[in-house]
């Protein structure tokens, strides 16, 4: 009975394992467990079911997401693997795990204020350029190039940047 | 239309979900249509991501509806294969682009209400429409704050951008009364805790609108007469003209997938 548990949980953390490198396709610098993204992994003999939720209701991302796992898993061994997506509890920035924080504002965007509230929706937003670190910056359209992001402007080092929006 | 319609079994939460699913997805296609024709290149992308996140919480609430009738259609069904009389959208939703004013205060409309439906639906009973609310209402609230910020620009701009606003909140301002109303089978799911009373919101939105409109420069209507019929699948005629290019690839090519 111990040894199956052991060969369960050391399944379940290769299955992981293999679930956690997908790489978001709009961000490449981020893993869907950085995003938070990635909930749950269930391995019952051979099948693995991976269980993941959506950031933004229309992120196109999430269908190659879904394919890039199976595809994962299958490299990994896993020959039937599937991916179920949860709704409940809804996603947040603030599952952003501090790892991926740091790889997001190392590539030049900047991540999410922690703690998403309204205050933070909707109060003045300080966010600085993660090329000077100046805080002379100013928003120059609510949505940017994917759903997750808007686009800011350095009016110090006059460089344009990425804001991975609080949501 | 080569194909033929599909009957959905209408019980009160399949009806609740179709309305909402309708009324994101006939917007979010309305704003699609901007894309390539926007007046600056952040505004067509802006235009095109609330679409995106329109149709995305279209896509939930058909796959809830489908999944509550219990039947095999599921989201491509219901958006690509039900005709004009079965859709359950409220009118506002369906009205043309016009011009660009035209467009802010449809949205301006729409989100005021949809920020406020959608945070209080996120207390709903039913765990699904809770989590659909949940993301939805953030998202309505920088839909809202877009639409504002264009309204307060183009109502304190110029002559002519004034007088756009103006026709257009005029010319919108009937449609909006839908968007408040109930009929039996809602209000059994209000008292059930699954669905929140739209009526009671009405106070707010007027508070929010009028805040902006009013800074803005512009004027609310004070005629109180509303236009209805989108929720019981009677409307205008531009509805018809949008499903035609909506459905037109599944309706040539049933079933088509990418």
């Amino acid at each position: 009975m111990v040894t199956v548990l052991d060969r369960n949980s050391e399944l379940r953390r290769r299955a992981w394992d293999a679930a956690a490198s997908v790489i978001d396709p709009e961000i490449p610098v981020l893993t869907i467990a950085d995003l938070g993204v990635l909930r749950d992994v269930v391995v019952e003999e051979d099948r693995v079911e991976v269980v993941i939720t959506p950031t933004y209701s229309g992120c196109p991302a999430m269908n190659m997401i879904a394919l890039e796992i199976e595809v994962a898993l299958e490299r990994a061994g896993f020959r039937h693997a599937k991916v179920r997506t949860v709704l409940s509890p809804a996603w947040t920035t603030d599952w952003m795990s501090e790892e991926g924080r740091r790889k997001l504002r190392a590539y030049g965007i900047v991540p999410p204020q922690a703690a998403s509230s309204r205050r933070a929706l909707f109060g003045e937003q300080a966010v600085a350029c993660p090329q000077c670190g100046s805080d002379k910056t100013e928003l120059l359209s609510e949505f940017g190039s994917t759903s997750c992001k808007a686009l800011w402007r350095c009016t110090a080092c006059r460089e344009p940047f990425d804001y991975f929006k609080c949501h | 239309m080569a194909t033929a319609n599909i009957q959905v079994s209408e019980t009160p939460l399949v009806l609740y979900a179709l309305r909402r699913a309708d009324d994101a997805l006939i917007l979010g296609h309305r704003l699609s249509e901007w894309c390539g024709h926007a007046p600056m290149l952040e505004e067509d992308m802006a235009l095109s991501n609330i679409a995106l996140d329109l149709i995305g919480q279209a896509r939930e609430l058909y796959t809830f509806a489908a999944r509550t009738e219990g039947k095999d259609n599921d989201e491509d069904k219901l958006a690509y294969l039900r005709d004009v009389r079965q859709y359950r959208n409220v009118l506002l939703v369906e009205q043309p682009n016009g011009d660009f004013a035209q467009t802010m205060v449809r949205q301006l409309f729409y989100s005021a209400f949809a920020d406020l439906y959608w945070r209080a639906m996120v207390n709903s009973g039913d765990t699904t429409l809770a989590a659909i609310a949940a993301r939805s209402e953030k998202e309505s609230a920088y839909h809202l704050r877009h639409a504002s910020e264009w309204i307060i620009r183009l109502g304190d701009g110029t002559d002519e951008s004034h007088a756009r606003a103006q026709n257009a909140i005029e010319h919108l301002w009937a449609f909006t009364g839908e968007m408040f109303a109930v009929d039996d089978g809602e209000r059994a799911l209000i008292h059930a805790g699954i669905a929140i009373d739209p009526g009671t919101l009405r106070g707010r939105w007027l508070t929010t609108l009028s805040e902006i409109i009013g800074e803005a420069t512009l004027q609310l209507p004070q005629n109180d007469w509303m236009q209805q019929g989108g929720r019981s699948g009677r409307h205008s005629e531009h509805l018809g003209h949008l499903l035609s290019e909506l459905q037109s690839m599944q309706r040539t090519f049933p079933g088509l997938a990418w």
